[in-house]
């Protein structure tokens, strides 16, 4: 049913049709609607799930690890300060191999405080070894989260699906929510092999000594490979019930014979496309890379997405101070094994909830016309507004 | 373990205590089930653990798995009772176990549980940490588990200090007691703080059932676990558990160091309900701290005559017993088959003494 819905709450339904057995969060900016929302739905009647209200982050994490552990389907969410304080759990959860999902309402990190959007949070968690899926839009948020819950228990791997704050949480989109029906005849009920059960008792997250671990970390390793086709795979059979896929790994959109590509994750790249609509005729029809699964990352679609490419410009909605972009570095680290590589300009953008007009659009590709051009480069900062000794 | 690899363990073994190897003529030995074995009671920790000798934790632990069984899954937070119970692949747990991370059992605990009532499944869930978890890190966990009121029973084994990273004061260390990070010397007579008043917090959060128990008691200790299984709702126990590593004691002298803790009121041995004091195990004749102190090696500086702040941090240990003994009312009057010498005594052929 088409519907205009706050991102929250249409979240909040889509996980409610997932059926949760658990569901533990703690409120934080800009997620708090979302577990507002699913409070609302259990006072209601409306989903029947145990909602453990926590006193953290940390705990969050921790319960929705005991309740996946013990057999049951599992949610959670949170944000920036959030993502940070249950990065052990994270860890954790990613490394006993515990399928649950969370929302990653993405915001920038503190300090000095900011409650707005950019994507340092679920950069922080990058090599948790959780499944990381990125969404432009309200509707591929809540298609991703339905996914998300069949990806995580047919990988044993927590799944994250990032949205950013603000940007798409607070906003109003019209969706077309699948219904009940859809839901069940896509996501079959939940299923852990390696649950605790009392009938056949086994002992988890014991003591690995140095004998065990590396094998650990490889078969961690080896089943993001395998996710890959997962992600595709779930996609595909989401949009054989519902009707709409959500871009499976990486979806490529734009002029074959673009010289110029745009490689960018989350809202940002609506934000470009829309720019190119205004500004193509201007600066050009670059082809724009919407990257879905950021983890696992799909290096090999990546490389195929940028066949024919001169230049490519890497968003990146974090940074790494002292090193530059993120997703810039990883993507310049993947395309270096190819031939003929495109040069990489890698720009962040948007942080701490800058706004990015669509007039960005024009302006990177302006600026990488330069002989001269930054290789990085914040690129929205105002050194004006900087003393000389800092810019 | 293959056939062939325990023979040759079994052979170094022979080896090290200056046997020669089995050969291969020698006959077996006739298998008889020994006395433990035939006696009908559950355990959900096996032995063949890797505590060390005389580990008050590992005697606990078995003790509250055995009334606490079997239908129960534990999670567990980091510490000596995880490491040495499942150095991958053995295991020690016969029941469901899980661990996470130091500080967040009580919160994996409150999500196994959430799980069980959403499936309606009535499987008791067990969280388990030592002091350093329960009294330092995972203290704000513990609170949220208890405030939520999850039907989940805490056992905190109480060693008094950080003992799987080597003896490190944590908030429950005793006053005057030294650690590796509380060492006496020329400035300092041990730790200079006090042992945090866990339980009188956890009685503050109003839960049903909360208790302090002590390895020296086994029955007493077990009925406390019964007691708290029974209850539908958050419950709490803190069981004292001598470290002979920890406190320098001899590894033949847990029960009776755990026994002197009681018996001279630093320890007291006391049951909560709903935050209020509902019953305690009498001292039938206090015993001076002294007699606690000086078979463990943590306190040795406190023995030291030629110096005059010995003698003033004996008294203050004494004075801190004395109130214990003074606030929960812990002297008994006359002959009770359930004080702190009635309870040494091991009873059979009739009820037990103290049943509830």
């Amino acid at each position: 049913m088409r519907e205009a819905l706050e991102g929250s709450l249409a979240i909040a339904r889509a996980v409610a049709l997932t059926k949760p057995d658990v569901v533990a969060a703690y409120p934080i900016t800009p997620q708090t609607h979302i577990v507002e929302n699913i409070s609302k739905l259990v006072a209601d009647g409306d989903m029947h799930t145990e909602f453990v209200s926590v006193e953290s982050e940390f705990s969050a994490a921790s319960v929705v690890l005991g309740a996946a552990a013990a057999g049951a389907r599992a949610y959670t969410a949170s944000a920036s300060q959030g993502i940070l304080l249950m990065s052990e759990v994270m860890f954790n959860i990613a490394g006993l191999r515990v399928p649950l999902v969370m929302t990653i309402a993405n915001r920038a990190v503190g300090g000095p405080l900011s409650i707005w959007n950019d994507q340092s949070d679920s950069m922080a968690v990058r090599d948790s070894g959780w499944i990381q899926i990125h969404c432009i839009s309200n509707q591929e948020a809540v298609d991703t989260t339905i996914q998300a819950f069949r990806i995580a228990q047919e990988t044993d791997l927590p799944v994250a699906v990032c949205m950013d704050g603000f940007v798409l949480t607070h906003t109003m989109e019209v969706i077309d929510m699948p219904s009940q029906e859809e839901v069940d005849a896509f996501l079959p009920p939940f299923e852990f092999a390696g649950a605790l059960d009392t009938a056949n008792p086994r002992s988890m997250g014991t003591l690995v000594d140095p004998n065990y671990f590396a094998e650990v970390r490889h078969s961690h390793h080896a089943a993001m490979g395998k996710a890959l086709a997962k992600i595709e795979e779930i996609d595909a059979a989401y949009a054989e019930v519902t009707g709409r896929a959500s871009g499976g790994l990486l979806t490529v959109d734009g002029p074959k014979k673009a010289k110029v590509g745009i490689i960018a994750m989350g809202s940002v790249v609506g934000t470009m496309m829309a720019g190119r609509e205004h500004y193509g005729g201007e600066v050009g029809e670059a082809r724009i890379v919407k990257l879905r699964s950021y983890r696992p990352f799909p290096a090999k679609a990546l490389r195929a997405a940028v066949k024919g490419l001169d230049k490519v410009i890497v968003i990146d909605r974090a940074i790494s101070p002292g090193m530059g972009g993120v997703l810039g570095t990883e993507v310049s680290a993947v395309l270096s094994t190819l031939d003929k590589a495109p040069k990489v300009y890698n720009y962040a953008l948007g942080l701490g909830g800058r706004d990015i007009p669509e007039t960005m659009y024009r302006d990177l590709l302006t600026t990488i016309e330069a002989k001269d051009a930054p290789r990085f480069a914040v690129f929205d900062a105002d050194l004006e507004k900087l003393p000389p000794e800092d810019r | 373990m293959t056939k062939s690899d325990t023979s040759t363990r079994l052979n170094e073994l022979r080896m090290k205590h200056g046997r020669p190897p089995a050969s291969p003529s020698e006959p077996k030995a006739e298998r008889t089930e020994t006395l433990r074995e035939a006696q009908p009671r559950f355990r959900g920790l096996e032995s063949g653990h890797r505590a060390c000798q005389g580990c008050g934790e590992a005697l606990a632990a078995r003790l509250v798995m055995e009334s606490a069984g079997p239908d129960v899954m534990v999670a567990n937070a980091t510490g000596c009772l995880e490491v040495f119970t499942t150095p991958w692949p053995q295991s020690a747990w016969r029941v469901p176990w899980i661990h996470s991370l130091f500080e967040n059992s009580a919160a994996v605990a409150s999500g196994m549980e959430a799980a069980m009532k959403a499936k309606g499944k009535n499987t008791k869930i067990l969280s388990f940490g030592g002091d350093g978890a329960t009294y330092d890190i995972g203290f704000q966990s513990l609170s949220g588990m208890l405030e939520r009121h999850h039907n989940v029973l805490y056992v905190t084994y109480d060693n008094e200090a950080y003992m799987n990273t080597g003896i490190q004061r944590s908030s429950s260390t005793p006053h005057a007691a030294t650690t590796t990070t509380s060492p006496a010397g020329k400035e300092r007579m041990g730790k200079r703080h006090l042992k945090k008043d866990l339980l009188s917090i956890i009685a503050a959060h109003h839960i049903p059932y909360a208790a302090a128990a002590s390895v020296a008691y086994p029955q007493d200790l077990q009925r406390k676990v019964r007691y708290a299984m029974g209850v539908e709702g958050p419950t709490f126990l803190v069981i004292h558990s001598p470290c002979p590593l920890g406190w320098r004691h001899d590894s033949a002298l847990t029960i009776e160091v755990a026994r002197r803790a009681v018996q001279c009121g630093l320890f007291p041995l006391v049951e909560l309900e709903r935050g209020a004091l509902t019953n305690i195990m009498p001292i039938r004749e206090p015993r001076p701290v002294a007699d606690y102190l000086e078979l463990q090696g943590r306190f040795a500086h406190l023995f030291n005559k030629d110096d005059y702040r010995a003698q003033e941090e004996l008294d203050h240990l004494q004075a801190l017993a004395d109130h214990n003994i003074d606030i929960y009312g812990l002297r008994g009057d006359g002959v009770d088959p359930v004080d702190t010498t009635g309870m040494s005594h091991v009873k059979r052929g009739g009820p037990l003494m103290g049943e509830r």
